[in-house]
């Protein structure tokens, strides 16, 4: 995905000259061509988050679109009232762009586990969080967010990531892109869970479930009519993100559900515990001991169907 | 005689501040009186401004990161015609349109919205350096309380603004003396706070933020060194033009009554 944004942001910076970056000292290997191509439009305002993003909405005040790029938690959680007040506040042009989303930097321990990221974004007034499933979503993800006039969270996963989607998409904020059809459950995906997402689509697929497959790359805004149709037309609505099950994808999937539905909707959370993850190791083997490989969900899903229709005959009798 | 004109202003701004914070019951009139005359200078004799045109893009921008105080900051603005004054009346109160910390909403004339300390002067140097790398020839001004010198923030762009030799830059601290629990000295010393600036590659003046020939003086010869933002020390007086209220802590808090009022309005020389 970073390298994707990168690609994406040099175009757009081709193309449109209020195009700044501005880093906190971090995208080693990455940053430079930038740096070389755009001069007088990049800045490495050294390790100063909060110097960082008020200087960013400085910038956007005075016409520049400018994105700020750091690692995991230090772009918003260092500088949360500067993200709050200074740009969401004025509407400030900013696009605050996080590498290392979830688990990415999982060996580094807790402190670059950004896992509470989009609870804590998606709450703050004007601004729109974007988590893109793979390269493909994260190149049209940064040409639509630098189109959006007004504060963005971008949050990236790491290097590397598969190609999910074989083609190009029709990617809209705030809109999710149906990656599989299917009427016996919905499977909404967020960030870089979108690969492990379609293994489980794959595995149940074998056992004769249908799954509906959803990429919602945009958390806010949702896009609950997306929501709605599967809850509709599939009956039970599963959200997977690497991120904690307070307050994220689930969380807002939850919220509209309940206020929606008057009777419940069959519904469960993947995500990770609201806990410092206490296991050391890559990003696959901690999401791993927190049950969020393709077949630990698969397995779940399974059972948490068969819950459903065995209280659903319970009922019948 | 600028001097003349900037006295007039620094008055109208007094008392226009301590009947808006009376009427309102707020607080922070010492905080607003100790940089009236800074105020009174810039939006009188020193920012290039046009009433007319508050979003012209060649406008000289001034941010209050000392936000608290703003009382003061739309007291100037409603004298310079930015809007009109009667938006003062209702300063604070329900429905009205100025808020108690600095506002941008609605509200021509305030760049940016503050209140939290510590932010005014990365916001500034991001203006700033827009300006220069722009080549615009406006200035961008910051006042910040000497208070928010505590926050890290305000160090942070006092290294960025010295690194990328912002000498569009002009930050000027209300150096009264007292914070919110008690003064500057007892809470978190700043000396040698002048020194602490040049350090940060600034160049420093350090003035009597109530000579009104000497603030005009300072802020007309900017930057004050060449390649270098500039730091206006300017030492003040909290609650200053109001003999009982100057160097109290309590008048960070306290609402004048009627009578404190009446007080405070005879010494500047105004009616009730």
């Amino acid at each position: 995905m970073r390298g994707a944004f990168f690609r994406a942001l040099l175009e757009l910076a081709e193309e449109d000259e209020r195009v700044h970056l501005v880093v906190g000292d971090l995208g080693f290997g990455v940053v430079e061509e930038f740096a070389r191509r755009f001069p007088r439009r990049f800045l490495n305002a050294g390790v100063a988050e909060q110097n960082m993003t008020g200087i960013a909405a400085g910038l956007a005040l005075s016409g520049k679109i400018v994105f700020t790029y750091s690692i995991a938690n230090f772009p918003i959680l260092r500088c949360l009232e500067q993200v709050r007040n200074d740009v969401c506040y004025h509407n400030a042009n900013v696009k605050i762009v996080a590498v290392g989303g979830g688990l990415a930097y999982g060996a580094l321990g807790a402190t670059h586990h950004a896992t509470e990221d989009l609870a804590i974004l998606r709450s703050l007034p004007r601004m729109i969080v974007v988590a893109p499933g793979d390269p493909v979503e994260t190149a049209a993800a940064t040409r639509a967010v630098t189109s959006h006039a007004g504060p963005c969270y971008l949050r990236l996963g790491r290097a590397g990531e598969a190609k999910i989607h074989p083609a190009q998409i029709n990617f809209v904020l705030g809109k999710a892109i149906e990656l599989r059809q299917g009427r016996d459950l919905t499977l909404i995906s967020t960030g870089g869970m979108l690969g492990t997402a379609t293994e489980v689509a794959d595995m149940l697929q074998y056992s004769g479930v249908q799954a509906r497959l959803l990429s919602m790359h945009t958390v806010r805004p949702l896009d609950t009519a997306a929501i709605e149709s599967a809850v509709r037309e599939t009956g039970a609505i599963f959200t997977l993100e690497e991120h904690s099950v307070v307050g994220g994808l689930g969380g807002a999937v939850a919220e509209f559900l309940a206020e929606t539905w008057e009777t419940p909707v069959a519904f469960k959370r993947f995500g990770l515990p609201s806990e410092f993850s206490s296991f050391v190791g890559s990003q696959e083997y901690i999401r791993n001991r927190h049950g969020l490989s393709a077949k630990a969900v698969a397995l779940a899903i399974r059972a948490k169907l068969e819950k459903v229709q065995t209280l659903a005959a319970i009922a019948t009798v | 005689m600028g001097c003349r004109e900037s006295a007039s202003l620094a008055r109208k701004i007094r008392v226009q501040t301590v009947r808006m914070i009376h009427r309102a019951r707020s607080s922070h009139l010492g905080s607003a009186y100790s940089m009236a005359d800074l105020l009174a200078v810039l939006y009188g004799r020193i920012m290039r401004i046009d009433p007319k045109r508050p979003n012209a893009a060649e406008r000289d921008r001034f941010i209050l990161s000392k936000g608290h105080a703003c009382a003061a900051l739309y007291a100037v603005l409603a004298e310079r015609g930015l809007f009109p004054k009667e938006w003062l009346e209702d300063f604070y109160l329900d429905g009205a349109r100025l808020a108690g910390h600095a506002t941008h909403v609605g509200v021509p004339g305030v760049e940016v919205s503050t209140g939290s300390l510590g932010h005014g002067l990365p916001i500034a140097c991001g203006m700033a350096l827009a300006g220069k790398r722009d080549e615009c020839g406006y200035r961008v001004f910051a006042m910040l309380s000497d208070g928010e010198c505590d926050e890290g923030s305000t160090w942070e762009a006092a290294l960025f603004a010295g690194h990328h030799r912002l000498e569009n830059l002009i930050a000027i601290i209300d150096y009264n003396k007292i914070q919110s629990l008690g003064s500057v000295k007892e809470v978190l010393d700043l000396e040698p706070f002048a020194d602490k600036w040049r350090a940060f590659g600034w160049g420093v003046r350090e003035i009597d933020g109530h000579d009104l020939a000497q603030i005009e003086e300072t802020l007309a010869r900017v930057p004050a060194e060449a390649n270098k933002p500039t730091c206006v020390v300017a030492h003040t007086v909290k609650g200053k033009g109001v003999s009982f209220m100057e160097n109290k802590l309590l008048w960070h808090y306290r609402a004048p009554d009627r009578e404190e009022m009446t007080k405070a309005l005879a010494e500047l020389g105004a009616e009730e």
